[in-house]
Order: C-alpha cells, then structure tokens, then sequence
C-alpha cells in the first residue's frame, strides 16, 4: 500500500490561513514527487463548511476531526484529539503549517507519538528514496537538509512564505468529507484560555508604507534612532525595526516588522544594521525591493538584498541623506 | 515558587561561522553567549523568586564550556545550577535534550520550568514543550507575563500579528519565555563573588543515557543558502557608495 501524506490546515474564527494553501501546496509537491496520497485534515469544532472548502483541492480525501472541545484552541485538545487520529487513520508525513499554534503542539503530539517534527521548513525533496526537508539554522546564516530516523509518523511544519498558494491545484472533482468524531475526555484540557486580543490599536499601519526604513541591532543606541528616521524622513517612507530594537523600548512595539510583529510588502525595504535572523526575514522578504547596509559581510540579510554595502551604517547614512535629498531636488 | 529554568549556550550573534570539514557542522572555535531567550527566562524566574519567594535552579546540556552559562546565572541570583556535561550535548536533537534534562531532574518537584522559546542555534522551539510531555505537565508557549493566583498562574501568550491571549494554566506547569518579557539585569560583583559558592552539580552522559535514544532527525548536510537574488554589492569611500546607493534608488528601483 502507498504511503500516506497528511495536511493539516489552520482556521482561526472559521477561515483558513493563506500558510494553509501554501501547505496543501507543498503536500501536493510532495504527493507528485513520492506517489504518495494525500490527505487532509481540518481540526475544530463546526468546521464542515472548511472541510468542503479543502475538499475541492486536489487531494485524495479531507477528515472533519471534530469535538465541542477544540474550541477554543489548546494544546492539550489538539494534542489528544490528533493522537487519537492517526492512532486510526496512519500517515507517513504530516505536514502542517509553522504558526504559533503549531508550534504550540506539534512538539507535544510528536512525543506522544514518540516520533518528532522538523521544524520551519523551506523546501522539501524526495532523494533516491529518502525525504530530505531543508531548513534555516543559525538564524538563516546556514541551511541544512535533515532527514528523519524511526518509522514516523514524520512531523514537519512549514515556514510562511515558503510555498505559493496560488500553485495549489483544484481536483478534477469534491474529495469525499469524512466526519471523524473525537471523545475528549473530562481532566484532558488543562488550560483555561481567555479571548484573543489586540494591545491597543496600532498608531501605524506599516503594511500600507511604500518606503520602510528599518533599524537592527546595528543601531547600537537609542539615540542614533534619529539618524534613520531622518534618513525616513528623505525618502518619505516610515520607520521600522526588528524585535531587538522594540524590546528595548527605543521604538514602539506596533513598529516591529517580522513573525511576532507586522509583515509587509513595501516598494523599497531598507535594511539598517539588521543581521536577518529568520522571524525577521519572513516579515519582510515580499517587499519588491531589497537594500541592507551592515557591517558583517555574511550577515543573512544580504542573501535576499537587491542591493547590499557593507559597511558601518554611521558612516553611510549621513551622507546618503544629503544624496537622496539632493536626487529628490 | 520552585523554579527550573533551561538555558542553552550559542555561538556569539556576530561571530563569523565556518563550516566543518564534513559539512555537517559549524567549526566549534568560535566565541559563546547565553541563547537571548534563556536570559529572559532566566530573569523572568528571578522576578517571580523575588516576589513570591523560593528558589530558581539553572540547567544546561553542552561541553565543558557551557559552564560559563550557569556561572552568569549562579551570579545573577540563581540559587544552584546544574550541568549536563558532555560534547555530545551539542548534537542532540530536542526530543533526546529534553529527555536528558527530564532524567537529571527526575527527583526533584519543581512549580515551574522555563525554556527561552528557540535557541539561536537549531531554532526547533521545541525543548520547553517536549519536556512538559515528558513530565506530564500543562504548558504554554511564547509567554510575555506571568501572574501568580489562588489556581495557579494566568499568563499573556504573544500570537501572531500583534495579537495576545490570556491563558490561566494550574501547576506545575512547563513555560517557553519570550525575548522582551523584562529587563535585564547585570550581575553584581557581589553576586559574582558568592557564585562561586553556590553548588553545582555535575551529571554525566552515563547517568542520563538510559532516559535517552537515537536522535529521530539527522542533519544530512550543512551549508550556505544559495542567493535567491542577484545581489549587487555597492564598494568604495562612504561618500561614495551613499551616491551609487541614491542613483540605483533613483534610477533602477525608481523610488524617489
């Protein structure tokens, strides 16, 4: 019999996320690659109409796993609801997306199952038999292929951005919806969650800015944040900075760019002292164009640059100020 | 409170890296620092001891080095420390981590444990959560404040895009700490002189092996990303590099 490859999608308040297709997409990669079939799972409580929603993809079939306790979302519910199920229903590879929920239990649902997850995966392979998964390390100065030992199943999460979800294929017909009803026993669900919530209106909008001037740990004080909000100021874009910068306190947190702040896609994302660790990469790689100026000639964000100086940026931007001024006329 | 907070040690954020002959691995003769998260962690039991009273252990699994982590801790403010002490601590994937340092503590009862939640160097964020599994105990992850209550405790989970949730979690309980959860504090030359009065205890990889197996991932290969992009790196004078920059913004990126 062929192995399986099983997708896990994420929905939050009834609508799936765009990392979602972009998993079914690499599942779909890898069902043509392996020969393998592929199949997906939403996991809730009323989530029928999503199950349908997955089920006109192209994939083999979709499982409604569904109790009144999934919602709303805790580890302990996810974690049991999804032993029970592949207790029944065996995969070879499960792949999901690489959120924050994710993250949250993937890691506790591989060891129940004494297996584990590669986690934020970049691309993945079938090699001569052997599935190789790449991902980032060293916060993006290195990759590595990783492969799995043990007999699975084969956890691995994926990194937003990774693949496109607009490659995810339609099958030629629905893929049957099967219902799978879990019991989730009294004492399993240990967390009381509260309601999610947003810290006080965000001032700014980065996701709308044309022009993002950022600011890294190069900035070395908070006082030199003024060189590059002049430099902001000259090109007319706004001001940003990686996660370091805002745990400081030297910018407000709502003008954190990266997985635990805003992701954009400006016109021009110019990069100031910033190394490029991977959660600040996956907030910013869409931008159209790329500039970083850092000292480290193997800083990880020149990977992605369009245009790269290396360099000390105090020496730089005080006369990149006067150029551009003296360009816009 | 009785407090264990898992701390890892990992190359310098600005130390060059080099690869190994095989490629499986970075060349070890770099300089090391305290992973980020694990210092908040680690701050983060401090405040809870200072407010609540107990006591905060400190743990890591690496070489010989590694005891330079625990050392800051010892001098910090935390109470002991204790070091898994091998080389072979250093390939270990999450799962075999985190069942060493669940065999090392096996005896003792702690309120909560606390892990950064990633490390610089493997980036599995999956320690904190593993070891709560292990020890059958609730978790959270990515956690930004911590109240105690009559319960247990509440905590403010970060999710994505700017959004938060409060969970109340009973104890003991397992939690992965984010990066900007406080300030940090210096250690004293005080608490540096009493550090070196402060136990430690050593295990070995013999006393801890039993609770462990083969790793279930293996790094293939290790290497440099290959560019997606054709960058173009722009030399010379800072004068003049500002004005090829201000041109190739002006006339091939077309945003000013």
């Amino acid at each position: 019999m062929a192995d399986t490859i099983l997708v896990i999608v994420e929905q939050r308040e009834g609508k799936l996320n765009r990392v979602s297709w972009e998993t079914v997409a690499a599942g779909q990669a890898l069902a043509t690659q392996t020969g393998w079939t592929l199949e997906a799972a939403v996991v809730g409580a009323g989530i029928g109409t999503l199950a349908a929603e997955v089920a006109a993809k192209k994939v083999a079939k979709v499982f409604a796993i569904e109790s009144p306790r999934l919602d709303p979302y805790t580890p302990d519910a996810f974690a049991y609801a999804l032993k029970d199920f592949l207790a029944k229903h065996t995969a070879k590879v499960v792949l999901l997306p690489h959120t924050y929920q994710v993250r949250d239990f993937v890691p506790k649902l591989a060891t129940a199952l004494e297996t584990t997850a590669i986690p934020d995966v970049i691309a993945c392979r079938y090699d001569s038999g052997k599935l190789l998964f790449t991902r980032q390390m060293f916060q993006g100065k290195f990759v590595a292929d990783v492969s799995f030992a043990g007999s699975g199943p084969y956890f691995v999460t994926l990194q937003n951005g990774s693949f496109r979800a607009d490659a995810v294929e339609v099958g030629a017909s629905a893929a049957p919806v099967e219902t799978v009803n879990i019991e989730i026993p009294d004492g399993v669900v240990r967390n009381h969650p509260q309601e999610v919530f947003k810290e006080a209106k965000q001032a700014v909008d980065l996701t709308q800015a044309e022009i993002i001037v950022s600011v890294g740990r190069g900035i070395k004080e908070q006082k030199n944040i003024d060189l590059a909000k002049q430099l902001a100021a000259a090109l007319g874009g706004e001001l940003a900075a990686s996660r370091p910068i805002c745990d400081n306190g030297w910018l407000p947190m709502d003008r954190q760019i990266g997985s635990s702040g805003q992701t954009v896609a400006p016109k021009l994302y110019l990069a100031l002292g910033i190394s490029g660790a991977i959660q600040h990469i996956v907030g910013m790689k869409g931008a159209r164009s790329i500039v970083a100026i850092n000292k480290d000639s193997e800083a990880p964000i020149f990977e992605i640059s369009d245009y790269a100086v290396v360099g000390n940026l105090f020496d730089i931007v005080p006369p990149l100020i006067e150029e551009v001024k003296k360009a816009k006329g | 409170m009785k407090i264990l907070v898992c701390m890892k040690q990992v190359p310098q954020k600005d130390a060059p890296l080099k690869l190994n002959d095989a490629g499986t691995w970075i060349r070890e003769d770099v300089s090391y620092e305290v992973n980020e998260p694990d210092a908040f962690a680690l701050e983060e039991a401090l405040r809870q001891k200072e407010k609540h009273t107990g006591e905060v252990v400190v743990i890591t699994a690496g070489p010989a080095r590694a005891t330079q982590v625990l050392r800051e801790a010892l001098a910090k403010g935390a109470d002991r420390a204790i070091h898994l002490e091998d080389d072979s601590f250093v390939g270990l994937d999450a799962y075999n981590t985190a069942r060493a340092i669940a065999a090392a503590v096996k005896d003792e009862k702690f309120d909560l444990i606390f892990t950064g939640l990633q490390s610089d160097d493997y980036g599995f964020a999956q320690t904190g959560v593993i070891l709560a599994e292990l020890l059958g105990l609730p978790h959270a992850t990515i956690i930004m404040q911590i109240e105690k209550n009559d319960d247990g405790i509440r905590v403010k989970r970060e999710l994505e895009a700017g959004f938060f949730q409060f969970v109340d979690v009973p104890l003991p309980a397992v939690l992965t700490i984010q990066s900007g959860i406080n300030k940090l504090r210096y250690a004293t030359l005080i608490g540096i002189k009493q550090a070196k009065n402060k136990p430690m205890r050593k295990v070995t990889l013999a006393e801890v092996q039993g609770a462990m197996g083969t790793n279930l991932q293996k790094i293939e290969k290790l290497y440099i990303p290959q560019k997606s992009k054709n960058t173009e790196f722009l030399e010379g004078a800072p004068a003049e590099v500002a004005k090829k920059l201000a041109d190739k913004l002006k006339n091939e990126l077309r945003v000013i």
